[in-house]
This record gives C-alpha cells, structure tokens and sequence, in this order.
C-alpha cells in the first residue's frame, strides 16, 4: 500500500493531539514539559514528510532550527523548574496560582 | 511494501510510548516512554530519507534533552506515584479528539494545489549531509548564527538559574552541616 | 392688541410656574400673591379685549406652526371673537376671585404654593381651551384642564378617598375623550383641516350621515366633560378637593367646556337638529335627575355638585335646540353665582371644621352673617327669582323651549327650577335658620377672614346685576357670531302667565322649604322610605359601576400581571441568566491556573480550526453555495 502524504500527516496529527491531551491533563510542571516535547516532536515528522514528498528542503531546514529551539527551551525551562522548587517546594500547577485574577 | 510495514510499525510504536508518557502515573515510566518515542520518530526521518535530520534527532533529543530532563528528575522523589487532581477528561478528550478530527478532514480534502514550486529543491545523486550542508551554510546562514547564540544564552542562563552556591561541595562537608542547611531552607 | 392676547392667556402660566418653584416648600404668602397678581393681569387684558371686541373687532394670530407634515397643517393659533371674549371674562372673573380666596382658604395648608402652581395651570390651561383656533388646541387645553382638575381633586394626596376620586374624574373624561378623538378624526378625514373656518365652510358640503356621527362624538367626549348621564358619577364625588377647587373648576370652568365645545361647533350642529333633539333630551333627563339626587342630600358640597349638574342640563337643553346664545349666557351668569355658592360653603365649612353634614349646622345666620347673606342671595340667583341673574338666563330656557313647541321639555325644566329652588334653600335654611344644633357637637364657628368676603362680593355683584345690566349688550356682540334667535312668546298674555306662573312656582317651593327645614325636623319614616334610599344613594349607579365595569376589570389586569411576569420577566431573567452562566463558566480562564489556562487554549484553538475549516469549505464550494441560494 502507498504510504502517501496524507498518512505522514495524520499521523502527526494523531501525535499532536496525544500531546495536547498530555498538556490538558498533566499537573505535574515536568509531566507538563514532557508534553511539550511530543507536541514539537510531531510537528517535526509533518515538516520533514511534506518536505520529502514535494522535493523541497525548505521543510527540514525548520525541522532542524525547531530542534535546536526546543533544546534550549529545555534548558531554560529545567532551570526554572529547578528554582521554583528550591523556593516552594512543589511542582503541581494547582499551588501555582499567583497569577489568579 | 518494506516501507509501508516500517511505517506502520514505527506509527503504531510512537504512538504507544507517547500515549504511556501522558497517562502514566509513574513519571520515570514517563521519562522512558519519552525517550523510546524519540528514538522511533528518529525512525521516520530514516523512513523519509532525511539521513541528517535523523541523525540529528538521535543525538540532541534522546541524548541531550533527555539527560537534561533525566538530570532534573533527581531532584524530585520518583518512587512516589503522581497523584494528580481530577480533571474533566471527557473535556478533555473531546477538545483533543475534535482538533485531530478537524485537522484531519482539512489535510485529507483535495484542496492543496499541485504545482508547488520548490525553493530549495532536492537534488539526485547528492547525499542528504551534504546536501543539507550546501543549504544550511549558504542560504540560512544567519539563522543558524542566531541559533548559535540563542544556544549560548541559554547555556549560561541555565547555569546561572539552576548553579547556584556551586563553591560548595556536598562532598566535602560533614553530615550535620548538610542537614543544617537543609533545615535552614534552602536558598 | 395681539400683545393682550398673550398676557391673557400667558400669564396665568407664568403665574403657575413661579409658584411651581416653591412647590415643596413651606407656604410663602409671594405664591399666592404673585399668582393672583398674575391672573388679575390676565382679567386686566380680557377687559381690554373685551372692549375692542365690542366695538366690533376680533383678532386670530398664529403664535408658531405645530405640525406641518404632509397634508396636516396644525398651528399654534388663537383667536378672540365674541364667544371667545364670553368665555375668557368668565374665567378670569371666578379665578381671579377664587385665587384672592384661596389665599384664606389654604391658610393653614401645608401644601399652600403647590396648590397654587396647580391652580394657575388649570386656568392656563382653560385659557388655551377657549382661545384655540383649530380642534387639536382645544382638545390640548381639553386634556390639560383633565389633568389640573385630577391634580386638585386629589390634592390631599393621603387621602384614599380623594384620590380615589380623582383617579375617578380623570379616567371617566378619559374614556369621553376618546369619543372626543373620534369626532376629530372623523372631521379630519373629511374635511382634511382642524381649523374652525376651515371646518365651518367646508361642513355644510359633508354627507349628512358623516356630520351626524362627528357630531355626535364630539358630543360624546362633551358629556364627560360636563358630567352627563351617565359619565356623571365623577362630579359629586370630586367633592373631595379642596372647595376653591370645586368652586372653579366643577361650577364656572371645567364643566362647561362641554358646553362651550357645542356652542363653537354650532355651524355643525345646525346642520344635524336630530343630534341636537338628543342633546336637548338628554339635558333635561340629567336636569331631572339632578335634582332629584339634591334633594336629600347630606353632604353640603353634593347638594351644590348635583345643582350644577342639573344647570348643566338646562344649558345643554339650550344648546341641542339651537339657542346657542342662551346656553352662552346661562353658561355665564350660572358660572358667577355657582362659585359663589361654593365659596360660601367653603366658608361655612371652614368655619365647621370641615362639617360638611348641613343637619348638624343651623343657625349659622347670627355669627356668619356675610357668608348668610352672600348663600342667600346666590341661591335666590340660582332659583331665577326677578330681577338676579338667574331669572335672564334660565327662565330664557324655558321660554325657549316653549317657543320651540317641545313642550315635554318645557314641563321637565319647570318643574326641575321648583326642585332646584326647594333644595338649595333646603340647604340654606338648614345652615343658617333654626337653633343653633351646632353647639351639640362642639364647633365654634367664626366668620371667614375679611378679605375673602371682599373677594367674593364681585361675584355676588355680577349675579344680581348680570341679568338685566348684560342682556343686552351680550346679545348685540354675541349676534356677530352665534344664530340670532328671539325667543319670545308672541302671545303677550301667554307669556306673563308663563313668566308670573314660573315666579310663583318657586316662590312656593321655597315657602315650603323654609316650613319643612327652618327647624331642621327629621322625618325618621321618610328617611326608611324607598324613594329616599334610592336617590340618597344616587340611584345606585356607582354600585352598578363598581360591579360591571371595576370589578372585572381588575381581574383582568390581575391576570395580566400573572402573564406579565411570567413571559416578559421571565425573558428579560433568562437573557441576565445567559450572561451569567456565561460568567459562572469562563471565570476559570482567570483563576491563575495554568492547567485551566492551557485547556482554554485548546478550546480556542478548536474554534480556530472550526472557523478555518468553515470558512475554507466556503470559500472551495462558493459556486455551489450561490446556486443553492438561487442567485
């Protein structure tokens, strides 16, 4: 059977959506960025297979800046994490509330 | 038929470790499922002949990203399962389930023209490396400049952030004095 | 001259406007000066206008445009002709003088400058009334006399009874008035102007069904005004605002605008003498009927309310048989002694401590004797003794119907002038002959204050004297404009056997009142009798009122607020309820959670893609769409 375009996409969309389900459900701040990473991750397999079936390099070029983006996100982000926990010593979105109103 | 029984099995594959990534209870399981589902997608872009890209995957995302976040979990107690507050998971499921059904109909309609012209076309013969390379240091220079910096920013930042106190050493101080400190709070 | 013309019917408004500022405040002696001042003014110019009228001229202006839009054409217009004079002399007389009473009578009153910020209104508003030009200014002035009279019959606002009546009045003038639209409207579709020289040349080429039944609406909206059977119930129950109140508006003013309106349409109802026999039967029926109700009466200010009902009815008589000059003049002389009736009652209660039951009164004579003098005379007025005022205008009725060969008529009125003798000296005597049965329950009466009689005596002046000193000149102006009937009798003996026949029939019937009530004897077994019942308790029409009209009628509005509440409350909660609910549900986007916060962005990305994907199935199968919409 083919494996055409359109299987790449859906899959990528069937990924992107686990990752939006992980994103609504978790609490857990680290859980949380788990759920990010699967999101970049899917958008990543949709740009590299329209870029392979329409000939085009334009598609893993983003994928690849999109990588060393979500590296440094990870950085960051652990970093923030850490620190956080080192002041309130919890994780669980529910205590982060200082944002209310 | 190889490539269509690769993709079938790697799809079925990833999407298996990522499901267990997000409703896991047990975060190390997380973090494995995490780095297995890395790994396969790593599959596809061998699939998709993006030799470079899968390569690339390999390397920062199963090794760097996830030691980071390996490193990370340390601080916390992972022999405690997540206890997590009940969340509206029909809400949530439906929202989800809704957009994947929407964005499939919209890539699936017939809608996407056929003459798309490539900017930076594939050539034959060429490696993809090397093709890559042509591409990535003529045309896209400044990005991959401005990459380079962000990356070193965020070295530093993550250094700064998480290093705190980094003169003392656990190693070198005495049972009661680590205990002191952590009662004082730590700072 | 124009400039007359404003200061008699604007000053009154100025005068009501200036004591409207201190309408909440403690009573200052200014409001009631200044108002007075100000109507005086306005007598001042009536004069003047009086005078140049008499010389034989008449002035129309046209103070601004009101409505010009597309056939209709309604201005701000006045107009002073000889009926127009007649009837401004009159108002301004009687509200001159109960303005300068009014101060005594209000003394004590805390609502003292209200009452005169309501008072001169009421005049204003009769004032537009009877210089309006065109039907629509003087249904304006129609609908602002309703009001005034409603602000003053309720006056003492904590009273229930009063306001009851006042609710009373005004709803009952209310439902005329629509009658009253009716005729306008009928005559606008017609004759396509509002204008009375329009109307009047115009009218006599209508279809005579049409005249007819304008006519006969305009009549309609009439007999509410002027409290005809059976809109009349309101009349006596306006008793209960204060007696300067009755003594203007239900005895000189208010009331004959019914009248009055009959008497400017007369080239109208020229032409429809059916319309006019009705008239005329209905006034004497209501003339009757009157006095009947008067007869025993207990209540003071009743006993005069059903008098001016039933003088109501004679000018009406006059009018309906086309002697519209009589009805006019009866209009007037009635106007001066019936106020002054009241404002002798009004001292005679003040006196009493607002007593208004006259068996409790007697004897009054020796300590009241200006106010005796004053109620004596006037009632002699009233029964039409020679040579008062009385005598000229209502016994010119009688010959008038007599003349016109309706001799049922003639015998209903002549035999109502001996009830209307015997009952108005029935209440006199009871007031001021006899023992003095006052003592028994406690009052002292004193006279009133001297400056009210003073007030008074022009009134009194103007009945003795307004019969044989006005006739004839009133006649001579009043020619220019209204029929010139002479209403003599031509047989000379049949007319003195009349005249002296009538004098005598009064004079009779006061003898016997005086016999009957000089000592104030109740006949316990006539007062169990039936006839007694029934006219004491006025025929018991406002029973019957009450039962068929009220009663349903307020359940009918209850079940209305049932419905009310339930369909249009309920709306208006439920579009509050949506907006709250929308509220209850989204505030979550704001509690700080970013867990909350993540899931809204996800709803909102559904409805991007919701949204993309609409708009891109339309903008893909545009053809398809517009086909399907028939275009």
């Amino acid at each position: 059977m083919e494996i055409t375009l359109t299987h790449y996409l859906v899959l990528s969309t069937v990924l992107f959506s686990i990752g939006l389900i992980g994103v609504m459900r978790r609490k857990n701040l680290l859980m949380l960025f788990f759920a990010t990473e699967i999101l970049l991750n899917s958008v990543n397999v949709a740009l590299v297979a329209i870029s392979h079936y329409y000939g085009d390099f334009t598609g893993q070029m983003f994928a690849f800046f999109i990588i060393a983006i979500a590296a440094s996100e990870v950085a960051v982000g652990l970093g923030l994490l850490v620190l956080w926990f080192k002041r309130y010593n919890t994780i669980d979105l529910d205590n982060m509330t200082s944002m209310k109103g | 038929m190889f490539e269509a029984a690769a993709f079938y099995l790697f799809a079925f594959l990833t999407i298996a470790m990522f499901w267990i990534t997000v409703t896991t209870k047990h975060s190390l399981y997380a973090l494995t499922a995490l780095a297995a589902g890395m790994i396969f997608i790593s599959a596809f872009f061998f699939i998709l002949e993006a030799d470079f890209m899968g390569v690339v995957q390999i390397i920062v995302y199963s090794g760097a990203v996830m030691a980071l976040y390996a490193f990370g979990m340390m601080f916390f107690d992972t022999t405690r399962e997540l206890h997590e507050k009940r969340v509206n998971s029909s809400l949530v499921f439906g929202l989800s389930g809704m957009a994947a059904l929407i964005i499939v109909v919209m890539v699936s309609a017939p809608i996407i023209g056929g003459n798309i012209e490539a900017h930076y076309p594939i050539l034959e013969g060429v490696g993809n490396s090397q093709q890559i390379g042509m591409v990535l240091f003529t045309k896209y220079l400044v990005p991959f400049e401005v990459a380079a910096v962000m990356l070193l920013v965020a070295m530093i930042a993550g250094i700064i952030m998480a290093g705190r106190k980094m003169d003392e050493s656990y190693s070198e101080l005495s049972e009661e004095e680590i205990n002191t400190k952590n009662a004082e709070g730590i700072a | 001259m124009e400039m007359y013309l404003y200061i008699a019917l604007f000053a009154p408004l100025v005068g009501s406007l200036t004591a409207g500022l201190f309408g909440a405040q403690k009573k200052t002696m200014f409001t009631g000066l200044f108002a007075s001042g100000m109507l005086f003014a306005s007598f001042i110019a009536s004069l003047l206008l009086l005078i140049k009228v008499l010389q034989g001229n008449t002035y129309h202006v046209e103070m601004m445009t009101w409505i010009a839009t597309g056939d209709l054409y309604v201005p701000f217009g006045f107009v002073v002709n000889q009926v127009t004079v007649t009837m401004m002399m009159v108002v301004t007389t009687v509200s001159t003088v109960v303005h300068v009473y009014s101060i005594g009578y209000m003394d004590h009153d805390k609502s003292f400058n209200r009452f005169f910020a309501y008072l001169s209104a009421f005049v204003f508003s009769m004032m537009v009334l009877v210089m309006s030009d065109n039907l629509l200014g003087l249904f304006i002035g129609w609908e602002g006399v309703g009001v005034c009279s409603w602000l003053l019959i309720g006056f003492w606002y904590h009273k229930e009874s009063a306001t009851w009546a006042a609710n009373e009045a005004f709803i009952m003038n209310r439902i005329a008035d629509l009658a009253m639209l009716v005729g306008i409207f009928i005559l606008y579709w017609n004759l396509g102007t509002l204008q009375y020289d329009g109307i009047f040349a115009a009218v006599a080429g209508l279809d005579h069904t049409i005249t007819v039944t304008a006519a006969a609406f305009l009549f309609v909206g009439a007999m509410g005004k002027s409290a005809q059977f059976p809109l009349h119930t309101w009349l006596a129950d306006a008793m209960e605002g204060p007696t300067p109140v009755s003594a203007l508006i239900h005895a000189a003013t208010m009331v004959t605008a019914g009248v009055y309106l009959v008497v400017r349409m007369n080239p109208m109802y020229d032409l429809v003498p059916e319309v006019g026999i009705v008239i005329a039967s209905l006034g004497a029926f209501v003339a009757m009927f009157a006095a009947s109700m008067a007869l025993v009466n207990r209540d003071m200010k009743r006993i005069i309310a059903y008098s001016t009902l039933s003088q109501l009815g004679y000018m009406f008589v006059a009018a309906g048989l086309g002697a519209y000059w009589v009805a006019l003049f009866h209009l007037m002389a009635h106007a001066f002694f019936k106020a002054l009736l009241f404002l002798g009652a009004g001292n005679v209660m003040h006196a009493m401590d607002d007593e208004l039951d006259p068996f409790k009164m007697g004897g009054l004579s020796k300590t009241m004797k200006g106010t005796f003098w004053m109620m004596t005379l006037a009632s002699i007025a009233l029964a039409g003794l020679f040579p008062f005022a009385g005598f000229f205008s209502k016994d010119l009725i009688l010959e008038v119907a007599f003349v016109e060969h309706h001799y049922i008529l003639y015998t209903v009125l002549l035999l109502t002038a001996g009830l209307t003798a015997f009952y108005s000296f029935r209440l006199a005597f009871l007031i001021f002959l006899g023992e003095e049965r006052y003592k028994l329950f406690g009052f002292h009466p004193h006279e009133a204050y001297k400056y009210m009689l003073v007030a008074m005596s022009p009134l009194l002046v103007l009945a003795i004297i307004a019969g044989f000193l006005f006739k004839g000149t009133y006649y001579e102006m009043v020619i220019a404009m209204l029929p010139a009937g002479e209403y003599h009798v031509h047989n000379h003996l049949v007319y003195w056997i009349m005249t002296i026949g009538t004098q005598l029939f009064v004079i009779a019937a006061i003898v016997y009142a005086y016999k009957k009530y000089q000592d104030a004897k109740i006949d316990k077994k006539v007062e169990e009798g039936f006839f007694y019942q029934l006219l004491f308790n006025q025929y018991y029409i406002p029973k019957i009122y009450d039962e068929v009209f009220s009663k349903p009628y307020a359940e009918l509005s209850k079940m209305m607020w049932k419905l009310d509440n339930a369909v249009v409350d309920a709306t208006v909660d439920g579009i509050a309820g949506v907006f709250y609910g929308t509220a209850k549900n989204t505030h979550t986007m704001q509690d700080g959670s970013l867990s909350s916060m993540l899931k809204w962005m996800v709803v909102g990305l559904v409805a991007l893609l919701v949204s993309a994907a609409v708009f891109i199935g339309i903008v893909t199968n545009a053809d398809a769409i517009m086909k399907l919409l028939g275009h």
